[in-house]
């Protein structure tokens, strides 16, 4: 027991108690950080499986096909740019540039589902071909649905843009969404090396 | 705040009336609403938590009568198989939880002097999810072919055999149920490490917390780390039950140890997300009823957080008898011995605490006191199933039953009936009855130790777990467990009735019964919907200041005052 001396308000004094921006950006990474886990235990397991099942491919399927799936992680990954340059017309009060850099970023993300969709649908093996059909497809699928997730807040923000007054009291949904876009684009680098990548 | 701070000066300042709550009803029918007062939400995971240990309870008073002669005369042993799955995962997951995340909800924002949760609605959907699991779990008895039989564990493959194929069947639906209760903690959690975080009082910084606080933390913290990994395993163990892939099955190249490695790597560290907060119980408690400071709060404080990083490493002590390679087991081993330093660490501060103290043996201290008594109990036979050569000859026997029944019963229980005997009168403004409170601490002693005890003796002498019938040898050992375990049930009738008749016509309490230093003492009670609104007192020096004469927080003369005129004028 040393302390007597009455150190610095180093809390925050909350005059209000409605949940503020801050607190909302500070539990929402929070939640980003728990979800990571939740790629991290399906990427162990994935190296797990590929590096000890007697079973990987199944029989008849070679490996995947890593260049079409290469162009459509440039498109996803560099929406992340996209991204950037909305938030940062936003910051500058450009509403409608930053309309323009958001609307992109959802078109980029849903030529990334589309270019998924396309290639599952050319598969050889299916989710109940073994223990690898079953890998990639949950973990694609996962992801994917994350990309989906992205996309939908990413029309929901569009939408609250239009909403006089909206973006008065800052403008946390925005940066809070894009967090998200980044945290998905990174678990797809990712996962595009364990599975495109380490094939061999 | 010590009993020799005087009477405080009458200030016409403080004669205001406490804020009504707005746009919520004042009674009884809040707690059907979807409310948004951390206070309300508190008590309504109490509330609800209570009834399922109710449900979990009968279902273990049929197991125990099933146990009580060594043949299966009573249920049908797959009826049996049944009832453990749901005793296990109704005590934990309807029970334990929920009233653990009742005790933060209370505590929390008094406690650091927030007015509410960071994010109050959210708090309220991740508290209506508890009687959503809670209903697709019990439904699990109605569909054809009962509840799951494949225990808590769930392992594979017993939990994806699925004979009558179909689709919506007991594994099914506590996958569901198990999925439900890991979103709504995660919820939890995230709400209660964003509140610590950034809504403390002026002046109080990490060091000024109460210990309370620093568990919940290092509790939530776990969750937040382990549960996606239970997620992760869990979605795999549905797609192999109903969408016929084969992650865990070696027909398709998969392999159900990794089940088990997702399981206990949230498995292990969620028994410290239950002791943890319940360790702070016992840290807040000893020192109102010793009259003392903590002894070494700091240590205490940072020995939450070694707990909560060395629980993420010592999973793999679950699985020393499946197979798992030498040089794993030794290494799981050795990090599970060293996870009883920080934890010794506690115990020792606890009885430093007491050591020359004045003791009060009020109810809650009672309970604080057996329980602290029979976590030294449950640590001894923890090392004794750490080191591996003892636990592959106990493992799976009724030896490792007894053990974490002595923890999770007779420490994390009793720390919870601490708690509520503590914090009761502040929360609904009603004291108690302390006989009764007596009455239920006897009988739930003797009844825990007359079933816990025999089942360590039970297990040294081989007798399996998860068994519905068992050779006639442990036939005595049985019959005193089974006694016990009544005993246990009859002891929860005068906890039932002291809480409603508490808090029907008890005695009206005063803001600080206990003459207890901390915010939420400050408050009246029970408190207002949002603390002390505006007027937070700023902390001026660290909690558990008993006997030193130093006041918790700037001019808190005033908030003594405002506190007790805000309960007379109630
Ligand atoms: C010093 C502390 C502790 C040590 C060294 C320890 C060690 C162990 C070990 C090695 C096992 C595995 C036994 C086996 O399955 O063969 C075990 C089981 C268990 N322990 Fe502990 N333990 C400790 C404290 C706790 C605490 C604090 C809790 C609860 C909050 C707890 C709850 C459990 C449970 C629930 C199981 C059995 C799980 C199951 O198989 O269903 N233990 N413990
Ligand atoms: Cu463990």
């Amino acid at each position: 027991m040393t302390i007597t001396t009455p150190n610095p308000a180093e809390a925050p004094a909350h005059s209000d108690h409605a949940a503020h921006g801050d607190h909302t950006l500070t539990g929402f990474v929070i939640f980003l950080l728990s979800e990571s886990v939740i790629f991290l235990a399906l990427f162990a397991g994935y190296a797990i499986y590929k590096t000890s099942s007697p079973l990987w491919l199944p029989p008849g399927v070679e490996g995947l096909e890593v260049i079409e799936p290469l162009r459509f992680t440039v498109v996803l990954v560099s929406s992340s740019g996209v991204i950037y340059l909305a938030e940062r017309a936003l910051h500058r009060g450009r509403l409608w540039q930053f309309r323009a850099w958001w609307l992109l970023t959802m078109a980029m993300g849903a030529v990334f589902l589309v270019g998924q969709g396309l290639e599952w649908a050319a598969l050889p093996f299916g989710l109940g071909d073994g223990v690898y059909g079953a890998s990639f497809y949950l973990l694609t699928g996962f992801h994917g649905l994350h990309v989906l997730t992205g996309v939908l807040l990413m029309g929901l923000m569009l939408a609250r843009s239009f909403r006089p007054g909206n973006y008065d009291a800052g403008s946390v949904g925005v940066t809070a969404v894009s967090l998200f876009w980044h945290f998905v684009d990174v678990i797809w680098v990712v996962l595009f090396v364990l599975i495109y990548v380490w094939q061999r | 705040m010590t009993s020799t701070t005087p009477a405080p000066p009458f200030d016409p300042r403080v004669l205001k009336a406490p804020h009504p709550v707005p746009g919520a009803p004042n009674n009884w029918r809040r707690f059907l609403s979807f409310n948004t007062d951390a206070k309300v939400i508190g008590l309504q995971y109490m509330i609800t938590a209570l009834f399922f240990l109710l449900v979990g309870g009968l279902l273990s008073m049929i197991m125990r009568g099933e146990l009580i002669t060594p043949a299966a005369d009573l249920v049908d042993p797959t009826v049996y198989n049944g009832l453990y799955t749901m005793h296990g995962t109704v005590m934990l997951f309807l029970f334990l939880f929920p009233i653990l995340n009742g005790f933060n909800n209370l505590l929390i924002p008094p406690m650091i002097g927030a007015p509410d949760m960071a994010f109050p609605r959210l708090n309220a959907a991740a508290f209506w999810m508890v009687p959503v699991f809670g209903v697709i779990l019990m439904a699990s008895f109605l569909v054809p072919g009962g509840p799951s039989g494949a225990g808590w564990w769930a392992y594979p493959p017993q939990s994806i055999q699925n004979p009558l194929g179909h689709f919506i069947n007991g594994q099914f639906l506590w996958i569901l149920a198990v999925a439900l209760s890991g979103i709504s903690s995660i919820m939890g959690a995230v709400n209660f490490v964003t509140t610590i975080i950034r809504m403390r009082a002026p002046g109080m910084g990490w060091f000024r917390m109460p210990i309370f606080c620093w568990t919940a933390v290092a509790a939530q913290a776990i969750q937040l780390i382990g549960l996606p990994v239970l997620t992760a395993g869990a979605v795999l163990l549905l797609f192999d039950l109903s969408f016929g892939t084969s992650f865990y099955l070696p027909e398709g190249g998969g392999d159900p140890m990794l089940y088990q490695h997702f399981f206990w790597f949230y498995s292990h560290p969620a028994v410290y997300v239950m002791v943890l907060p319940v360790f702070g119980i016992f840290s807040e408690l000893f020192p109102v009823y010793a009259r003392k400071p903590l002894f070494g709060y700091h240590v205490v404080a940072i020995a939450s957080f070694a707990i909560t990083f060395l629980s993420l490493i010592v999973w793999v002590h679950h699985m020393f008898y499946s197979g798992t390679p030498q040089w794993m087991r030794n290494l799981f081993m050795v990090t599970t011995m060293l996870i009883a330093v920080p934890t010794g660490i506690k115990v020792f501060a606890w009885i430093g605490t007491l050591w020359g103290g004045k003791l009060r043996l009020t109810t809650a201290m009672l309970f604080s006191l057996g329980g602290v008594f029979n976590f030294i109990f449950a640590g001894i036979t923890g090392i004794m199933l750490a080191t591996v050569p003892v636990d592959i000859h106990v493992g799976n026997t009724y030896f490792v039953v007894g053990h974490f029944h002595t923890v999770i019963f007779s420490t994390i229980t009793y720390g919870v009936f601490a708690g509520i005997y503590h914090w009761f009168p502040k929360f609904t403004g009603r004291m108690m009855y302390e006989g009764l409170g007596k009455l239920h601490f006897v009988l739930t002693f003797i009844g825990s130790q007359l079933t816990f005890l025999p089942m360590h003796a039970a297990g040294l002498m081989g007798m399996p777990r998860r068994v519905a019938s068992y050779d006639p040898e442990f036939a005595f050992a049985n019959v005193l467990a089974s006694l016990g375990a009544f005993l246990l049930g009859v002891a929860t009738i005068p906890f039932l009735l002291n809480l409603v008749s508490s808090w029907v016509r008890g005695e009206k309490a005063p803001p600080n019964p206990w003459n207890a230093i901390g915010l939420e003492w400050l408050l009246p009670s029970p408190p207002p919907a949002e603390n002390f609104e505006h007027d937070v007192p700023t902390v001026i020096s660290g909690p558990y200041g008993y006997g030193l004469g130093r006041p918790l927080v700037d001019d808190e003369e005033r908030f003594v005052a405002k506190a007790a005129n805000a309960s007379t004028g109630a």
